[in-house]
């Protein structure tokens, strides 16, 4: 039997039914997850589109125009030196998705690689790597984030550096978790008995069958990243001004609550609408990708 | 049980090794001569030789993670270059003003999160468990920061309920230190809330469908005993050692909440630090963090031994 039909039987076999189908037919079922997936591709389309559907420069001020109302000249208002807040609202997503894909991303390259050497080598290797990353997880989160970023430097690139190591030993051990279910199953078994080489039942085997549970905790991890970049942003150890984002905007906006409340209002309610999209369509995403559901 | 304990014990002691070294690495990170970075503002070539000596930097890295280690096993922390007051006074300051927020918050979020939770899974697929799950996902989506602005805007800038930002000593007035805590520990308290909430509707759950229950009813008991004493005593066995694990999140929260309402805590130590480039308290208050978190983490794990006769060996 060759490596090739052996996936196919593996993977498989389920009334005919592709797995990647069977999880679109659930997924569409979910009218929750439906409509998160909805408001993420709205705000990516917005900030990718930023330069043509932004009604002004967001670096632009004007001492005529300081902390005016939502009105329909400015639709969200203005802020403290005159900037469009509608403007800086659809540029400051770009800081925020680019900190969440980019940091979970670093998470996932230099994570899964270790989760999947650590749980199919095993030993000391196994042994001595997970002390590293218990001692990772026993600092909190932001914590660890801010730590980093004081020491590196504050920026927006430093930020999303800090947030990917600090997420990184959550996917380590997830990896690890789900490789030490899986190597003892009969198909991974019968891989090695056929002759496969190591790499090669890792990569081909173990992987693919893993990547579920890696995909929904990316979707979530990219939620808690935004809210960690706008957390570094609202202390000032994230994107710095006058460039926009979600975090520094409400920083500011701090300052000026009695004055200008609607500068408080915009940017929490961007975050706040982005990151529970990602978490309704994440909650739907792991009830669809979940074999033991029926459907 | 002992040896249970010792082994557990063992367990903790190469992480707190790992956790010493990120710590001393993150010197390492520093581009340049550490001391000049240290020393501040303050470019004075004698404050920067000085700096060179009490930090050995002139030594191998090998020799200086030894002393260091060494100085932290007697207490010292090293000194605040702004405030000029060793990290470790700093900290025993500051710490009780965050454990009194972080209690608090606790307390809102066992008194929210655990009826909640019950309600919802003996509601189970009802309008009420759909209508109180996504008020989780809304606790947990919602930037603490953000819902402490909203909060001062409507309770402060609106009513005029409720201070906006300070803290009063609770040995001055407490009734004035419970009110200037009260928004602060909500918003805080807030997202553990949700978090407890779904424990506490998971392991629900889980027990309402046991044997032991039908038995419990079988018997005629009426349901709001059999859900409070028979359900939910097993059911908090999870909720209780895994509250433990919220700690991180308690303490990345009180940062954020320290900052929006200028509590002079924990978390605003550290942001304090970090501007003024104060790398030894920065490096301290991690240190402390990780300690506590550690200790936490074995003491949830004794106690899930302890409470749970069956894993007891």
């Amino acid at each position: 039997m060759t490596a090739e039909t052996f996936d196919a039987i593996a993977i498989g076999a389920d009334r005919g039914e592709r797995p990647w189908h069977r999880t679109m037919r659930r997924l569409v079922k979910r009218r929750a997850a439906l409509v998160g997936l909805v408001v993420v591709v709205f705000f990516i389309m917005l900030s990718t589109l930023a330069p043509i559907v932004s009604p002004y420069d967001p670096l632009a001020t004007s001492w005529a125009m300081v902390r005016k109302p939502p009105s329909m000249v400015h639709l969200f208002g203005t802020d403290e030196i005159g900037r469009d807040i509608l403007a800086r609202i659809i540029w400051g997503g770009r800081a925020s998705l680019m900190a969440g894909i980019v940091s979970v991303s670093l998470a996932l390259v230099i994570g899964v690689p270790i989760g999947l050497l650590t749980g199919y080598a095993g030993g000391i290797v196994d042994g001595t790597i997970m002390r590293l990353i218990d001692a990772m997880l026993a600092i909190p989160f932001l914590i660890l984030a801010i730590a980093l970023a004081a020491f590196l430097g504050p920026n927006l690139t430093n930020a999303m550096i800090a947030i990917g190591v600090s997420q990184m030993p959550v996917f380590v051990r997830l990896t690890r978790g789900q490789v030490l279910s899986v190597k003892h199953e009969d198909y991974i078994e019968a891989a090695r008995a056929v002759g496969n080489p190591d790499r090669r039942i890792v990569l081909r085997h173990i992987l693919p069958n893993i990547i579920p549970p890696l995909l929904v905790q990316a979707t979530l991890a990219i939620a808690a990243a935004i809210i960690a970049e706008a957390s570094l942003s609202f202390l000032g150890l994230g994107q710095q001004p006058p460039n926009p984002s979600w975090g520094s905007m409400l920083n500011t906006a701090k300052n000026f609550i009695q004055q200008a409340p609607w500068m408080a209002i915009w940017p929490g309610l961007a975050i706040f609408g982005l990151v529970l999209s990602l978490n309704l369509f994440g909650d739907g995403l792991r009830d669809a990708l979940d074999p033991k559901a029926d459907s | 049980m002992t040896t249970f304990l010792l082994r557990r014990i063992a367990l903790t002691l190469p992480t707190l090794f790992f956790v010493s070294v990120l710590i001393f690495g993150l010197q390492q990170l520093l581009p340049g001569d550490p001391a000049l970075a240290l020393a501040g503002e303050n470019q004075d070539p004698a404050v920067i030789a000085y700096l060179h000596q009490k930090y050995h930097l002139d030594r191998p890295i090998l020799v200086r993670y030894a002393l260091w280690v060494q100085g932290v096993l007697q207490g010292d922390l090293g000194e605040s270059i702004r405030i000029k007051r060793p990290v470790l006074d700093l900290i025993r300051e500051k710490l009780p003003v965050t454990a009194e927020l972080a209690s608090l918050a606790l307390v809102i979020a066992l008194a929210i999160g655990v009826p909640v939770g019950i309600i919802a899974a003996v509601k189970h697929d009802t309008a009420v468990d759909y209508g109180a799950t996504m008020a989780a996902l809304w606790g947990l989506s919602i930037p603490n920061f953000w819902l402490g602005i909203l909060m001062i805007l409507l309770f402060s800038v609106e009513w005029g309920l409720l201070p906006a930002s300070g803290f009063v000593a609770p040995g001055e007035s407490l009734k004035q230190n419970l009110l200037t805590l009260v928004m602060p520990a909500f918003v805080l308290g807030n997202a553990i809330a949700a978090v407890m909430m779904r424990h506490t509707r998971s392991a629900m759950l889980q027990v309402l469908s046991a044997d032991y229950i039908r038995t419990a009813r079988a018997k005629g008991l009426g349901e709001l005993r059999v859900i409070l004493r028979h359900a939910l005593h097993n059911a908090l066995v999870p909720v209780v050692t895994l509250g433990a694990l919220e700690f991180g999140q308690l303490l990345s929260g009180a940062v954020l909440t320290e900052q929006v309402f200028t509590i002079p805590g924990f978390g605003k130590l550290i942001v304090d630090a970090v501007f003024s480039r104060d790398y030894a308290v920065v490096q301290g208050v991690v240190l402390c963090t990780a300690m506590a978190y550690i200790a936490l983490n074995l003491l949830a794990d004794v106690a899930y031994v302890l409470i749970n006769p069956r894993l007891r060996p």
